[in-house]
């Protein structure tokens, strides 16, 4: 994903807010107030879950009432469907807060004669409009309507355009859902974009993987900026479509120089001081490395300076986890009843990437912590595709700097002796510093080496130091000079 | 406007739904009259400005003007466009034909 150079809001366009609050900062803050955008998607891919949430936000949190013109579903349907989502449709129609024009398709027996236009559902549309006072209107989907006519395309054509030209007259802001035949193909059947958009707007639910992507992406906004590139999405029970922000835009991440202690005495010596509080450190070794220890010691060393500490653990459960612990001396029970500790486990293949990002970013608004550490990021990205991974990482890392949180992630090397891994390689760029764990072998003694490999922004010790490991964890000893090459692959890779 | 369904024996009700005063509406209108004529007054038809009564537009769902509908059946039979070839109207409603003027 790219984002067009400079981000400014348009002046001279009103926005009017979706609630699709990641997709809102895709399009500097909303749809352009009375405009047209046209939302092109395969069935299933949540059009009309996008447009009722963008009535649904206006009229719940802008008082702004709504029309809804529906030619596919009767407004029953629709009710019915969008209740899981938390919309009251039907108190809503109650009140007029939103009128339907129901324009589904009926049993009649109809014959085209000769010369018509649409003037019966121009007026339909816009009596509604004027009796809801409304201020947003959606058309679900216009595809319909060239099926309903079939014979009379030109006419469906110009007449969509009169809808269009009067419903803008009127000072709405409108939604218009076309149908799609694929994901990567034509932007809508008819090519509806063509002659009524402002705006073109692509939602698809995409095979990958054997996984199930949705994503949402901004075409073309007339006379407006926009970032460019799909955008990964959920749809969730009470709160309809959740975009997750690849990155935060408008956010200036200020680089604070403030540090916090990595929980190790020894590895706050050798980083000139510890982390930094917003800055996201990998930690990569094979399996027994250390990896979890350092991560015990991370969220111990927060506790113990009166933070809050929230774990996300992909690769053990609590009881291991809570085990570990004991072992190095580290009582996550005592943490946790005094409420300085969360620890949450859960299997990687529960639930989606988005679904992962958006849980994580739940629990840190409600957990409030100031340190947070995710063990392991390579058991995350055994279940998502390369680019699905890296997006998710780019908008964890920003998240996790936007809140001023310290955060750790791990990663896996698959191969227990030396270095280099894909994932290593793939995390490191977004990762402001990185630490090496390797086994090094030394006549015939195994050892275990740490090395600090970038640290943005900071001095660190660039040695490589051998380490032990007791009941009370990690001990730095002196450093290796005759180690064998094995961090070598990675020593040159990754520039700070 | 009425919402009285034909009874047995009284004659027959045609709603004639158009929009405004369009050369559409026009047409369609001279067109109705042509019709009844046809039929020597055996058919009735009420014309419904929707401009005027929009609301009636919605519970009729009319999508299309002018529409010309026999409400009486279910569901309705509806001809759509400005009725330009009586014969072809008389036809699809199964009036028969006495003297057409054409």
């Amino acid at each position: 994903m790219t984002e067009t150079e400079e981000i400014t809001v348009d002046p001279v366009l009103e926005r009017v807010k979706t609630g699709v609050e990641a997709f809102d900062d895709l399009v500097m803050g909303g749809l352009p107030r009375g405009r047209t955008t046209v939302v092109g998607g395969t069935p299933g891919s949540g059009k009309t879950v996008f447009a009722t949430q963008f009535l649904a936000h206006g009229i719940t949190e802008l008082s702004e009432p709504g029309v809804f013109v529906t030619f596919e579903e009767t407004p029953a349907e629709i009710e019915a469907n969008m209740a899981s989502f938390g919309w009251d449709i039907r108190g809503w129609r109650g009140t007029d807060k939103l009128v339907f024009v129901d324009a589904s398709p009926r049993d009649s027996d109809q014959v085209v004669v000769g010369d018509f236009d649409l003037a019966g559902l121009l007026t339909r549309i816009l009596h509604a409009a004027r009796s809801a006072q409304a201020r947003r209107i959606v058309l679900d989907s216009v595809t319909q309507l060239f099926d309903h006519f079939v014979a009379d395309q030109t006419v469906v054509r110009r007449e969509l355009l009169r809808i269009a030209t009067a419903l803008k007259r009127e000072g709405l802001t409108v939604l218009m859902t076309a149908e799609r035949d694929s994901e990567y193909g034509e932007i809508s059947r008819h090519r509806v974009e063509e002659f009524v958009a402002d705006n073109v707007v692509i939602l698809r639910n995409a095979l990958d993987r054997e996984r199930r992507r949705r994503t949402i992406e901004v075409l073309k906004m007339r006379g407006s900026r926009h970032v460019e590139g799909e955008v990964p999405f959920t749809l969730m029970v009470d709160r309809g479509m959740v975009a997750v922000p690849l990155s935060s835009l408008r956010l200036e991440q200020q680089s604070g120089s403030r540090r916090v202690t990595s929980g190790n005495r020894e590895l706050d010596a050798m980083t000139s001081g510890g982390f930094f509080r917003d800055s996201v450190t990998l930690v990569s070794g094979a399996t027994g490395t250390g990896k979890t220890l350092l991560v015990t010691h991370f969220l111990a060393g927060g506790v113990a300076a009166g933070e809050r500490a929230l774990l996300v653990g992909y690769e053990e459960s609590r009881g291991q986890l809570f085990r570990n612990a004991r072992s190095w001396s580290v009582d996550f029970e005592a943490m946790e009843a005094d409420d300085r500790l969360k620890v949450v486990c859960l299997y990687p293949e529960a639930q989606s990437l988005p679904d992962h990002l958006l849980m994580i970013r739940e629990l840190v608004e409600e957990f409030d912590p100031q340190r947070l550490a995710i063990d392991s990021l390579s058991a995350l990205e055994r279940i998502a595709p390369e680019t699905g991974f890296r997006e998710f990482l780019i908008s964890l890392t920003s998240f996790i700097k936007k809140r001023e949180i310290a955060g750790l992630c791990t990663a896996t090397d698959k191969s227990l002796v030396g270095g280099h891994s894909a994932s290593e390689q793939h995390i490191s760029t977004l990762t402001d510093s990185i630490i090496l764990l390797r086994y090094i072998q030394q006549a015939e003694f195994m050892h275990r080496g740490l090395m600090v490999l970038k640290m943005r922004g900071s001095e660190h010790d660039k040695q490589i130091r051998r380490f032990t490991i007791d009941t009370s964890g990690m001990h730095l000893g002196q450093p290796l000079d005759d180690a064998p090459n094995v961090f070598g692959d990675a020593l040159g890779s990754p520039s700070a | 406007m009425s919402d009285r369904q034909p009874l047995p024996g009284t004659v027959p009700l045609l709603r004639l739904y158009i929009a405004g005063e369009s050369p559409g509406a026009r047409r369609a209108l001279a067109n109705a009259k042509r019709l009844v004529s046809a039929l020597d007054g055996r058919v009735h038809i009420e014309v419904i400005d929707i401009l005027a009564t929009p609301e009636v537009a919605e519970t009729a769902d009319i999508l299309a003007t002018p529409t010309l509908s026999d409400d009486s059946t279910d569901p309705p039979r509806r001809l759509i466009g400005d009725i330009s070839n009586i014969a072809e109207v008389l036809s699809y409603f199964g009036y028969s034909r006495k003297d057409i003027a054409s």
